[in-house]
């Protein structure tokens, strides 16, 4: 009796030391994970191969933590875990329980190194791997991330799952998925030509690389059928391309007009050769810059609204810079146009230098909140929601600039000042205080397209003087003071410039608008939308 | 007549000996050294780094007792990012104030725009930035990277690591982007890439709109094979680029971007998190982990009182050369030019990854080449170290130079010596 259970105990010993290994290999990630520790970049492959071979999904938030780089390894026994940055050390995590194992000083661990390749890995590993999760959005990400990177590995996943899957937006994913994973697989011809036929209906940019990839190795009998999907999701895309260039045009168009609607009203309409303007910009964009800085050490929470609270104060901001530079400095030279341009020029470099006195010569970084990054697909094409939203911005100021000038009492008293100064003086205006107070204006709007700006370029002490000549280009090829001018003369010279700008290049492309722009000068001295009336002439 | 030229020579004689006098009374007390980097006007933005750098270096080698027995002197100017004006500030460094040796510049620009001075008054530049090649001069030491020490072990990663088939080579529209891409293009095809798969693109200074730019690259993305964008873009017109990379969805495991003038400095901008694995080649980066470089980073941050200021290639390009020329003064006993130029070259001193650079007969130093993927704070993972690569000044790529080198050891002595014509002197094959 007692024999018999020792040699059963022996038995199961055995059992449990030789079959142990191969257990491992088939069920149990946590060795193969263990060994990603020491593992280079072809090693770390295979074993995520293994890993997603063992079909446990407890390894996702081992390989996600893995492919965003916070993986480690302790140094003194090499055991592998998820670690997040806690005070001076990291917070230790089981990667496959989740459960915490301690903390760890910084130099007790050392990160897994991760390349592209291997983020590439991964990603068509966890869409396997998470095709069958119980939340909607995780199964909808994992399908697409199959159909990004297709592998004939995950095929019988993605039928699984398909066979499964009750949504319907879901399992069309999947549906396009299994398609992009047939392709690349072994099997049948008549498989394979309804995949390609569900790829052509995805249609886009990502179809057409998935088609042409695997036109060099494809069946010759399905070559036709091929060819004939590819030339139709091509001529669609070219109908989109040129959507995209129009669309591209007023974004750009979008900016120029934010830069020079400001000197719109300070040039185009008080006639002053404002050289500081694109500094008014770059104060803007550098108010943004601060009203960020507190809002990430004060109140992190409001971040999506710094651009909101941004606003007035880069209006108050340069607006007060614009009336002191007036009030200082401008009222002593109107009517002597070349003086007023070297003391604004004179201006703009004591502005510069003052910046870059505070805040250092280097770029400083503005932040994108959350509702200004990313992109959306409308077609054949991607809109990028910061573009979006610059160009609903600068038509907005737009429209409320128009109404100020058109049907306010202060608008009017400008609009009188500007057209017939001693006139409007005889009838009780105060004319230096409504000069002060336009000049002020001009200076405000330009702050506010610096917080536009700020999203989409450098903020540095040098901002403004990229946009001075752009915005003075759009004022005159529109037609000094007329807002009308400023607007038309922006979007066509946008769409103009992106519509040269594939065919002859971005270098080329700019040389060709400036010669435009002087011919049309010569035959419109006045621009696109002349003022015509006695105004013109005083 | 016999008068005339007597009186000449004395004249000659005496001008002499107060130059030599003065040379002299210069030397005993103090060596001094010149800095001829922008501080102010759009380069300021870079070469303001390197200037406080060379005054760090200066100050460390005083403290450990100086250079033959002496203090070392800097004498800091300011060109302006004016390239003739770095003309007349080199000259007026050699000749008014004497200088040893002359560490500066950043553009290929202001470079040969003072290469005449040099060789003219026969002094020495240090040029620590990463540059095209194509050029050896006796007076001047290229400490920063070669094309074939940063460019072609780039394209050789991608190529190996990620199976990059197809080729987008950006860059701006000046000399260094122009030159690499020229290589690149002569070297991609030498690997049998055809020309289909090659799609070059220049953008003027401070581009800002990258909408058009980006999306051809997803066009020329979208064939099927795997593409990779090799880019020179330079300085400001970066952080609109990756922005709109970033926004338009373009992650580094579809179509990575691999860089050779964004560096550390350049992401202190940026918010990096969309960047994630974009890549950088560089001789350098601060994450290298070697000891000699945390030194330097504790240095540089007291130095510079804040803890937050970054390091990058071309100070370490800036520390290689500045250490060689101290070397090979100490070995010479002498600053005098001509017995330097031949004194530094065999010079080995350690570099900031942990190895050591030599100086070679062509002027260029041997470094490894380093590759480097972006991280979420701004750093950057390195994922490949190669051996050290010498720095080849004629490319082999190029027909007008692949027949030239470059040996200033005597009796040679020739910065373009033609092998298969066997003479010194000229381009041409």
């Amino acid at each position: 009796m007692t024999l018999k259970i020792l040699f059963r105990t022996l038995l199961a010993c055995f059992i449990l030391v030789f079959a142990a290994p191969s257990f491992a290999q088939q069920g149990d990630p946590k060795p193969l994970i263990d060994a990603l520790a020491k593992a280079d970049f072809g090693e770390a492959e295979k074993l995520l191969g293994q890993i997603a071979a063992t079909g446990d999904t407890r390894v996702v938030p081992a390989l996600d933590a893995f492919s965003n780089g916070d993986l480690y390894f302790r140094k003194s026994d090499n055991a592998v875990f998820i670690g997040k940055t806690a005070g001076s050390g990291f917070d230790l995590i089981d990667p496959l329980t989740g459960a915490s194992a301690g903390q760890a000083a910084k130099n007790a661990v050392t990160k897994i190194k991760i390349n592209n390749n291997l983020r590439r890995v991964i990603r068509s590993a966890m869409g396997g791997l998470t095709l069958l999760s119980p939340d909607r959005t995780v199964r909808l990400s994992a399908a697409d991330a199959v159909l990004r990177s297709p592998s004939p590995e995950n095929l019988e996943l993605v039928e699984a799952a398909l066979a499964k899957e009750a949504d319907k937006e879901v399992k069309a994913r999947m549906e396009e998925a299994r398609a992009v994973s047939v392709l690349s697989s072994d099997r049948s011809v008549d498989e394979k030509r309804g995949a390609i036929q569900t790829i052509k209906n995805l249609g886009g940019r990502n179809a057409l690389g998935i088609l042409s990839g695997v036109s060099g190795s494809i069946d010759p009998s399905l070559k036709p059928d091929l060819d004939a999907a590819i030339s139709a999701i091509e001529s669609e895309q070219q109908l989109w391309d040129m959507v995209q260039n129009v669309w591209y045009g007023l974004s750009l168009g979008s900016v120029l007009l934010l830069a020079a609607i400001g000197l719109a009203i300070t040039f185009g309409v008080m006639g002053i050769i404002n050289m500081a303007h694109g500094e008014m910009v770059m104060l803007g964009a550098y108010s943004t810059f601060v009203v960020q800085q507190v809002i990430r050490e004060s109140a992190p929470g409001l971040f999506d609204w710094s651009l909101a609270i941004a606003l007035p104060i880069a209006f108050l901001v340069t607006g007060a810079v614009g009336f002191v530079i007036e009030r200082g400095v401008i009222r002593f030279l109107y009517g002597r146009p070349l003086e007023t341009l070297l003391a604004t020029w004179g201006a703009s470099l004591i502005l510069q230098q003052t910046i870059r006195s505070i805040f250092g010569p280097t770029n400083q970084e503005v932040g994108n909140p959350s509702w200004m990054s990313g992109s959306f697909p409308v077609g054949g094409m991607t809109i990028t929601w910061n573009r979006m939203w610059i160009i609903l911005f600068s038509l907005t100021i737009f429209v409320a600039l128009l109404v100020v000038m058109k049907k306010s009492a202060y608008g009017l008293n400008m609009r009188a000042v500007t057209q017939n100064r001693r006139m409007a003086s005889s009838m009780g205006i105060k004319t230096p205080w409504v000069d002060a107070l336009t000049f002020a204006l001009g200076s405000g709007i330009a702050g506010i397209a610096g917080v536009a700006l700020s999203q989409i370029d450098n903020v540095s002490p040098n901002l403004g003087q990229s946009y001075i000549i752009d915005s003075f280009m759009v004022v005159v090829f529109g037609g000094v003071g007329n807002l009308w001018g400023t607007l038309v003369g922006a979007l066509s010279l946008g769409v103009l410039n992106k519509f040269l700008e594939p065919s002859v290049g971005a270098v080329l492309g700019k040389i060709l608008v400036l010669v435009l722009i002087i011919l049309f000068i010569q035959k419109r001295p006045r621009g696109l939308f002349a003022l015509k009336g006695r105004a013109v002439e005083a | 007549m016999n008068f005339k030229m007597k009186l000449g020579g004395a004249l000659l004689a005496a001008a002499l000996s107060t130059t030599a006098f003065q040379g002299a009374f210069a030397a005993d007390d103090t060596i001094k050294i010149g800095v001829l980097h922008s501080l102010s006007g759009t380069m300021a933005i870079s070469e303001t780094t390197l200037k406080d750098v060379m005054l760090m270096l200066v100050a460390e080698q005083n403290k450990k007792g100086g250079v033959l027995g002496k203090k070392l002197e800097a004498v800091v100017v300011d060109p302006a990012s004016d390239w003739p004006l770095f003309a007349e500030k080199a000259r007026q460094l050699i000749s008014q104030d004497k200088v040893a040796a002359v560490f500066g510049c950043w553009t290929s620009s202001s470079r040969k725009s003072v290469l005449p001075v040099f060789e003219e008054l026969n002094s020495i530049l240090f040029y620590p930035v990463q540059y095209e090649g194509e050029e050896s001069s006796r007076n001047i030491f290229y400490t920063g990277a070669a094309p074939n020490q940063q460019a072609i072990p780039a394209v050789d990663y991608l190529a190996k690591e990620e199976g990059v088939k197809r080729w987008v080579l950006a860059g701006t529209d000046y000399v260094y982007p122009q030159t690499t891409n020229k290589i690149l293009k002569a070297y991609l095809m030498s690997k049998g890439v055809p020309e289909s798969d090659i799609m070059i693109n220049y953008t003027p200074f401070g581009h800002s709109d990258w909408q058009t730019i980006v999306s051809d690259i997803k066009k020329f993305g979208s064939a099927g094979k795997k593409t990779a964008v090799v880019s020179t873009i330079n300085g400001d017109a970066n952080v609109p680029f990756y922005k709109e990379l970033g926004n338009q969805g373009i992650k580094a495991e579809d179509i990575p971007v691999v860089a050779f003038s964004v560096g550390e400095e350049e992401l202190a901008g940026l918010d990096t998190k969309p960047l994630v694995g974009h890549l950088a080649a560089w001789n350098y980066f601060q994450s290298v982990d070697a000891e000699v470089n945390a030194d330097f980073i504790k240095e540089w941050k007291a130095f510079t009182k804040n803890d937050k200021r970054v390091t990058n290639d071309p100070m370490e390009a800036a520390y290689i050369g500045f250490n060689a020329w101290v070397k090979a003064v100490e070995a010479a006993g002498t600053t005098n030019t001509d017995a330097v130029l031949d004194s530094i070259i065999g010079v080995s001193v350690p570099n900031l990854s942990g190895g050591t650079s030599t100086v070679m007969p062509n002027h260029h130093i041997t470094k490894p080449v380093l590759i480097g993927e972006i991280q979420a704070d701004g750093q950057f993972d390195i994922v490949q170290e190669t051996a050290p690569v010498v720095g080849d000044e004629w490319s082999d790529y190029l027909p007008d130079s692949k027949n030239l080198i470059s040996d200033w050891r005597k009796p040679m002595s020739c910065g373009n010596f033609n092998v298969a014509s066997g003479k010194c002197g000229g381009k041409g094959s």
